[in-house]
């Protein structure tokens, strides 16, 4: 009975994808979500699933440099686009910005929300937009996290967008 | 924005400093269990010790998306799982035709009841729930059969595939007619009745008040849902990686459904993506060993969003009639309650979150008497079990609804009512047990007042800013600002004399670069709170050593308990600290013998043993060229007893107090709300990583304004109607308030290092004081949580107490 899981496919295509600056090409039904071929196909598992639906924002990765929610976009979409994810964001090893200040900030607690978080952030900051905390807050309303109550998540931001953060933690 | 204080110095506001640490930052001055050469280690400190606000160690990781959760996991020759559920809250399973789903293409295996080799049934307490139902399904979302296929879409399609023919049976859906109401379990309807008497029952006071306050259903919704892998190993067994609280409970049920010597079930943590009490219970653990082991493969499962939530126990829906006596002067005389939570289906951890419901029914004050009738019973619901406050959650909302009540029947200030009635050290609370630990009642009721209030409205505040956000629905000019403040008190650890214990492993050797490192092995859960960084914060304090490393957490060493009612740092912590306390002493009869002074106290020192009376020293590298030094050790709390028939006994170990003010505005006409502050003091001990406790306390705090404003699971007849993130609204950025905090650090006398678990309090008194806000800002009773908009909007009114702390601090 056991056979490769490619023949039940309907209609698998082999799609091309350049995913953090890599041309792939990937065998996939072309309404398979990015998300699901990043991640089982690809074997780029920081991008996390928290609802297939589009509310949690677990799923963000950068296409063509806006942030959209992979589980949601068909595979044949992303096909011949620009795909950035959590993995494609250091450079020569180097955390991008915005990782850097999620960890300075120990913003993680259990960290499923953290790519999402930061692939949201990393467009911000790639816009050069310097937002305050009041807007860095409304910039982040397509992302859930149940751990932090959202105050690390949202200082480490303020830091990355360029603006110190007022929070002391006395120890 | 978060303003924090750690420290005494907060409390120098009200004049009434308590007995706390010098504000030194002793590392372990305090520390009841602490090593030889303690006073001597706070003047050289290792870095990143205890007391610090140390890095995670899983931190760059979870960043660069390298860390592993469950759901991560993959093996080449895997398998999917997939469950058939039951689309029936209550229903005789009269056929199950299987033959079309197995004959699929790439579908490998399809499992039923009859299929489990070993015991049929599982629970947390009571084994009372089957892993695959056999003849009855007793709620929504039961397990009813396993597929094993090459691909998850052919295990989906494969479960559709599957014929049951169910003759649905009546519903119990009322938990007040389920004593009455003919079994729906051969082990009957109720799960736990639980009296308690303290004091003259017949006592009355001057003042009564009285109210009926209800909680709905509130899910754990961690981020991650369930999922796990699953390899068959060499010997007949099965080895799973798995997202849980409690890895050595979780492999004995495992072992006990596959009939396997629990020797032969090898557990790994993987990555965990959330818990709060939700991955306590098995789900679907045994499921996808059972698969592996029928095929021969490894087999991956992963719930989706709308399975997470069927598929994992949920806060306890209560109900809760409270009347409180007082004297005129506010003096508390006598609380009665009669409490009854709907524990679902099946019993899951329904009796020990009863005791706590009746245990702290009055809350954190001093009562004379008290009448407290407990009940926790099976319905056709959603099952009910751990989250996050565990029991406290449900009769804080009420107690704390009354001391307002109250507060107004006295016309009192609700805060001095508070602190007329505060427990303090050598109280008994309604048990009769005894505060022999710390209990800064009034310190933390202090704290939470004196931090200033929210600045007013600023008219030209964006419309996002209004309740409601960005509907722009609001007019600023009705707005109403109100303010409220709740107190609690939680149990931490296990209770009722259970003999809970945890286990870990330390390892002290050098590295080939001559460095010496310390491995720690420990089996709990890390679940996000930062156990990892404690243990190893832990280890270097106690060891003088700055490399720790830890071994993956896995049944290869004792159990450590779960990761729940705040006990890790205590249970866990305490027995890193033992095996450490081991490894420290073979260190120093080392050293003696190497420096030839058999007899002198010798002082641990970073990267050194010293001896102070001749300043002798031989470097710790040196002592390991003799070999590792390890400990394995067992760290037992102190005995408690059980409840007797009154509902009295020591039953618990230590008890933390947290107090929460919140300040929210109202637009009372569309019922929208929105928290803008929450100030909270909390009993925390001994801050042992600052900056981890205050990520507890503002993420306990949103979870606290969820249930206050948002969060319920809807269940009409059995049948939850909101599974999803759509429809389940948790916090977002937008709806989280600012959270200013002070820490109140007095050490526990019998803790390790003095601290007090922290994970839960934020998440209970949180949601009483956002409800006592909303209630001073619209005059309206609100009853019931979450509060829904068109509970201000059409709402009884209530009694409403003068606004909470206008004649007091703050
Ligand atoms: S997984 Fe895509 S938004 Fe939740
Ligand atoms: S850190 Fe756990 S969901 Fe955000």
């Amino acid at each position: 009975m056991a056979q490769d899981h490619r023949e039940q496919r309907n209609g698998a295509e082999r799609l091309p994808l350049r995913v953090n600056g890599d041309d792939v090409e990937v065998e996939a039904a072309p309404m398979s979500v990015l998300a699901d071929v990043l991640r089982d196909e690809l074997g780029l598992t920081g991008t996390k699933l928290g609802c297939r639906a589009g509310d949690c924002g677990s799923c963000t990765v950068l296409v063509d440099g806006v942030a959209i929610t992979s589980c949601l976009m068909p595979v044949a979409q992303a096909a011949g686009r620009d795909v950035t994810t959590i993995e494609g964001l250091e450079t020569d090893g180097e955390l991008h910005p915005v990782q850097q200040a999620f960890s300075d900030h120990n913003a993680s607690q259990c960290g499923y929300c953290i790519p999402g978080f930061i692939v949201a952030a990393a467009e911000t900051v790639a816009n050069g937009e310097v937002l305050d905390r009041e807007q860095v807050v409304q910039s982040l309303s397509g992302n859930l996290c149940r751990c932090t109550g959202y105050e690390s998540i949202v200082d480490a931001i303020v830091d990355a967008c360029g603006h110190g953060t007022d929070r002391e933690v006395a120890s | 924005m978060t303003t924090t204080t750690c420290g005494p110095s907060s409390t120098a506001a009200t004049g009434s400093a308590p007995a706390v640490t010098g504000s030194a930052p002793a590392v372990t001055g305090s520390a009841p269990v602490a090593p030889p050469g303690t006073r001597e280690r706070t003047q050289r400190r290792v870095r990143d010790g205890l007391g610090t606000s140390a890095d995670r160690p899983d931190g760059t990781p979870k960043v660069t998306g390298a860390f592993a959760f469950s759901s991560d996991l993959h093996d080449q020759r895997m398998l999917w799982g997939r469950t058939l559920r039951s689309p029936h809250a209550h229903a005789r399973i009269v056929s199950i035709d299987t033959s079309a789903a197995a004959a699929m293409p790439g579908v490998v295996a399809v499992l039923l009841a009859e299929d489990v080799p070993g015991k049929a049934t599982f629970g947390l307490e009571h084994t009372d729930q089957p892993v695959l139902a056999r003849d009855v399904v007793r709620y929504e979302g039961e397990a009813v059969a396993i597929v094993a296929a090459e691909h998850p879409e052919t295990a989906l399609r494969a479960i559709r595939a599957i014929e049951v023919t169910y003759e649905p049976l009546p519903l119990l859906t009322d938990p007040a007619e389920a004593a009455t109401t003919d079994p729906i379990h051969p082990d009957g309807n109720v799960f736990r009745t639980l009296p308690l008497r303290h004091g003259d029952v017949d006592a009355t006071g001057d003042v009564v008040v009285e109210g009926t306050y209800e909680v709905g259903m509130q899910d754990q919704a961690f981020l991650g849902p369930e999922s796990a892998l699953a390899l068959p190993s060499d010997d007949g067994g099965v080895e799973l990686f798995i997202s849980t609280q409690w890895l050595h409970v979780d492999r004995d049920q495992v072992a006990a459904c596959l009939a396997l010597p629990a020797d032969q079930v090898h557990l790994t943590l993987g990555g965990v993506g959330g818990a709060f009490g939700a991955r306590e219970d098995v789900s679907l653990q045994v499921h996808v060993c059972l698969l592996a082991l029928a095929t021969g493969r490894p087999v991956k499962m992963l719930y989706s969003r709308a399975e997470s939530f069927l598929g994992h126990v949920h806060r306890h829906p209560a109900r809760m009639r409270y009347r409180h006596h007082a004297r005129r002067d506010g003096t508390l005389v006598k609380v009665e309650a009669e409490i009854l939570l709907d524990g679902g289906a099946y019993a899951s951890s329904s009796t020990a979150v009863l005791a706590n419901a009746v245990c702290f029914a009055a809350g954190p004050y001093r009562v004379e008497a008290a009448r407290i009738d407990g009940q926790v019973v099976r319905t056709n619901n959603p099952p009910c079990g751990a989250m996050r406050g565990f029991g406290v959650v449900q009769v804080c909302f009420a107690h704390e609804a009354q001391m307002d009540r109250l507060a107004a029947a006295l016309d009192m200030d609700p805060v001095e009512l508070r602190l007329h009635n505060a427990l303090k050290p050598g109280d008994a609370i309604i048990t009769g047990q005894r505060l022999t630990g710390t209990a800064p009642v009034r310190e933390v009721i202090e704290a939470a007042m004196a931090h200033p209030l929210p600045p007013d409205p600023r008219e030209d505040e964006p419309a996002i800013a209004l309740p409601g956000g960005a509907g722009l629905t609001a007019r600023r000019e009705d707005v109403r600002r109100g303010t409220g403040i709740a107190v609690s008190i939680k149990n931490l650890m296990y209770s009722e004399g259970f003999d809970d214990y945890s286990t870990a492993r330390v390892r002290l050797e050098t590295s080939p670069d001559g460095e010496p490192f310390a491995t720690v092995h420990s089996a709990c859960a890390e679940v996000g709170q930062g156990f990892v960084t404690l243990a190893q914060q832990i280890t270097r304090t106690a060891l003088g050593i700055e490399r720790v490393v830890l071994h993956a957490a896995d049944t290869g060493v004792g159990s450590a308990g779960s990761t729940s009612a705040s006990r890790q740092t205590w249970m866990s912590g305490g027995a890193v600290q033992l095996a450490c306390d081991t490894v420290h002493h073979g260190l120093l009869e080392r050293a003696r013998g190497v420096l030839g002074v058999p007899d002198e106290p010798l002082v641990l020192e970073p990267g050194r043993v010293v001896d102070p009376a001749t300043g002798a020293e031989v470097a710790i590298a040196q002592l390991l060229r003799a070999g590792p030094l390890e400990a394995t050790e067992e760290h037992h709390h102190a005995p408690t007893s059980t409840l007797d028939a009154d509902g009295q006994g020591d039953a618990h170990v230590s008890f933390a107090f947290a107090a929460h003010r919140a300040t929210v505005d109202v637009d009372p006409d569309l019922g929208l709300v929105r928290v803008l502050q929450i100030a909270t003091g909390q009993d925390v001990g001994r801050a042992l990583n600052p900056r981890a406790v205050i990520g507890q306390i503002e993420g306990g705090i949103a979870q606290g304004v969820g249930l206050a404003v948002m969060e319920e699971i809807l269940v009409e007849d059995g049948l939850v109607r909101n599974p999803s993130f759509t429809d389940y609204l948790i916090p977002t950025a937008l709806d989280m308030p600012s959270v200013a905090a002070t820490l109140i650090e007095q050490p526990e006398p019998g803790a390790p290092f003095g601290a007090k678990g922290v994970g839960e309090p934020p998440t209970i008194s949180s949601t009483p004081a956002v409800v006592a806000a909303i209630r001073d800002a619209t005059g309206k009773a609100l009853t019931r949580v979450p509060v829904r908009a068109q509970d201000i909007a059409f709402g009884e009114a209530g009694a409403i107490p003068p606004t909470a702390g206008s004649t007091s601090a703050g």
